[in-house]
């Protein structure tokens, strides 16, 4: 059920991004949703992208260091208004590491999280009735 | 275990330093009659052959540096006549003209010895099938090894460097069990070899690895990681090339072929012979070297010597793993640090691969020690916390390791700067004149 996140290790350095967004047009790789992390000196870029093992395959090959990350991605019938019902479903010893917007369409927004115990969480959110995209 | 040659291999060492002093006699008697470099250097320090008796004589001798073989570019340093010379090698020069080295037709055959001394020692014998991953050209490592496997009666796959996934399909095609190349290809090679889930059908047991220092982890782990057994070989090609010395199956020091190769401990400022076990500058003088003898060449390279025999049953002296060099050796406020040290520093983090560069700056007064470090992706994660903790864990080891506070900076796969495939180690910005 767990969605698989592109994620990619930026210097900032002039022209990464765009030698990034080269190597996924070359390769057909459609963008669906991202965020960017950043600190001083570097950024991380994470991404949810239509083939993420082939844009992993094809970024290391130009000598990006990319990895797959298994996030969660939850349907908010509400709306954004409804994430509060999200937070309050998810087990209190659980951490969100990090969430970003997956996708704004109205009746089909839906948001990223990166938590542990994928698994656990997973099973909660449907018992409690939300739907997962996949 | 086999044994190479064990007459001279396992000489008593009242035997080996007769043979040596009755060499190195030969050896001044020859330079100083053939190499006008020599006699001049001889007469200004007022020696002549008959005042060297043997190698307690050693120390009144002259040293030849790198400079001296640059100076007397391309064949000045050649005792013999050019007629008498088989094959030329010569050093990649980076920082100015290139070294050049002429050998003899019996210099090749001693290089052959060698050669085949040092594979024995890893257990390697006349049925293995080794591939030489060396560059073959004007470096000495290519073909030194090449024909060393040859006269050790082996099979040799000439891969030199390059495409490493066919490298890998020939070892497995070819039932290759042994390897020789340069640390940081093997570590790459070993990547490789990973990434193509064939671990299980290589046959490789024994690898050589020279040409450049790594760390007994970086050994260690390579070791584990293919299920072999790695051997430090050691040579330069002024002295040779390859096959200089080579560690056995002990892994406890590199043996020195004596019987060609007079080994000597310098401190590297005073020039003052040091005694067993104390770290200073080596030094070699050819003792059989027919085209391009050397007395006293300083390697710069940094290490101690044990005559200590072996448990392996050889009696020759060993070389301890290299230090660093003395002339890579760095003075950053006050403070002696090697490249070396980060190095170990580095590896000793667990999934960190040594793929990283010291940038040495001077802001005002003040120096400043940057290392960068190349994110590879065992040990990136999507999490910032993650690898602020890393930079965090990096900069303090280093910091035990060489007192002295470092900035730590991570950067993407194969950005830090290689020539000849050999990561560039060192920027040194701070200007001092």
């Amino acid at each position: 059920m767990a969605l698989k996140q592109l994620s990619v290790f930026l210097e900032n350095r002039e022209g990464r991004l765009e030698d990034l967004f080269n190597v996924f047009g070359e390769n057909n790789i459609d963008i669906k949703s991202f965020s960017l992390a950043e600190s001083t000196e570097y950024g991380v870029l994470r991404l949810i992208v239509s083939d993420p093992d082939k844009a992993k395959e094809a970024l290391r090959n130009v000598d990006f260091s990319a990895s797959l990350t298994d996030v969660i991605a939850v349907v908010l019938k509400g709306g954004f208004g409804s994430l509060q019902e999200v937070t309050d479903a998810l087990p209190a010893d659980l951490n969100i590491e990090y969430m970003y917007v997956l996708s704004t369409e109205a009746g089909h927004q839906s948001i990223v999280l990166k938590i542990k115990d994928i698994e656990k969480v997973e099973k909660v959110l449907i018992e409690k009735g939300f739907s997962l995209v996949d | 275990m086999a044994i190479w040659n064990e007459a001279k291999e396992c000489m008593s060492r009242d035997e080996m330093s007769a043979l040596q002093s009755a060499r190195l006699k030969k050896i001044v008697n020859n330079v100083y009659h053939n190499v006008e470099f020599y006699r001049k250097k001889m007469q200004q320090c007022g020696i002549e052959p008959g005042d060297i008796n043997g190698i307690e004589d050693l120390k009144n001798l002259p040293f030849t540096t790198k400079a001296d073989l640059r100076d007397n570019y391309p064949f000045g340093l050649f005792a013999v006549p050019k007629s008498q010379i088989v094959r030329i090698h010569a050093s990649s020069g980076t920082t100015g003209k290139s070294t050049v080295v002429g050998y003899t037709r019996k210099d090749i055959d001693t290089w052959c010895e060698c050669v085949a001394r040092c594979l024995t020692m890893a257990g390697l014998g006349k049925d293995d099938v080794i591939q030489v991953a060396y560059g073959y050209g004007l470096f000495t490592g290519g073909l030194g090894a090449h024909y060393g496997v040859e006269h050790l009666g082996a099979t040799v796959v000439p891969m030199s460097t390059g495409n490493t996934k066919k490298l890998v399909n020939m070892m497995i095609d070819f039932g290759v069990t042994g390897l020789m190349c340069t640390p940081s290809y093997l570590m790459h090679i070993a990547e490789v070899i990973e990434e193509m889930g064939v671990r299980d059908q290589i046959k490789l047991r024994a690898t050589l690895n020279g040409a450049e220092p790594w760390t007994e982890e970086m050994r260690r782990q390579v070791e584990e990681k293919l299920g072999i057994q790695a051997f430090d070989i050691y040579g330069l090609s002024e002295i040779m090339g390859p096959g200089v010395a080579n560690d056995c199956i002990m892994h406890s020091g590199m043996h020195v072929f004596e019987d060609h190769f007079l080994p000597e401990i310098i401190d590297p400022n005073t020039c003052e012979s040091l005694d067993d076990n104390v770290t200073g500058e080596l030094v070699f003088t050819s003792l059989t070297k027919e085209g391009m003898p050397l007395l006293r060449y300083r390697t710069r390279d940094l290490t101690s010597l044990t005559h200590e025999p072996c448990e392996c049953g050889r009696t020759t002296a060993r070389l301890s793993r290299f230090k660093g060099r003395s002339d890579d050796m760095l003075i950053i406020r006050g403070v002696n640090v090697f490249p070396s040290q980060i190095e170990a520093a580095l590896l000793s983090i667990n999934g960190t691969t040594p793929n990283y560069q010291i940038i040495v700056d001077r802001e005002g007064t003040l120096d400043s020690l940057q290392v960068r470090v190349e994110v590879e992706e065992k040990f990136f994660s999507d999490e910032i916390r993650e690898l602020e903790k890393l930079t965090k864990q990096i900069s303090h080891t280093i910091q035990q390791a060489i007192g002295l506070a470092t900035q730590v900076k991570l950067v993407e796969p194969k950005t830090i700067e290689r020539s000849d495939g050999k990561a560039k180690r060192v920027i040194d910005n701070r200007k001092f004149d």
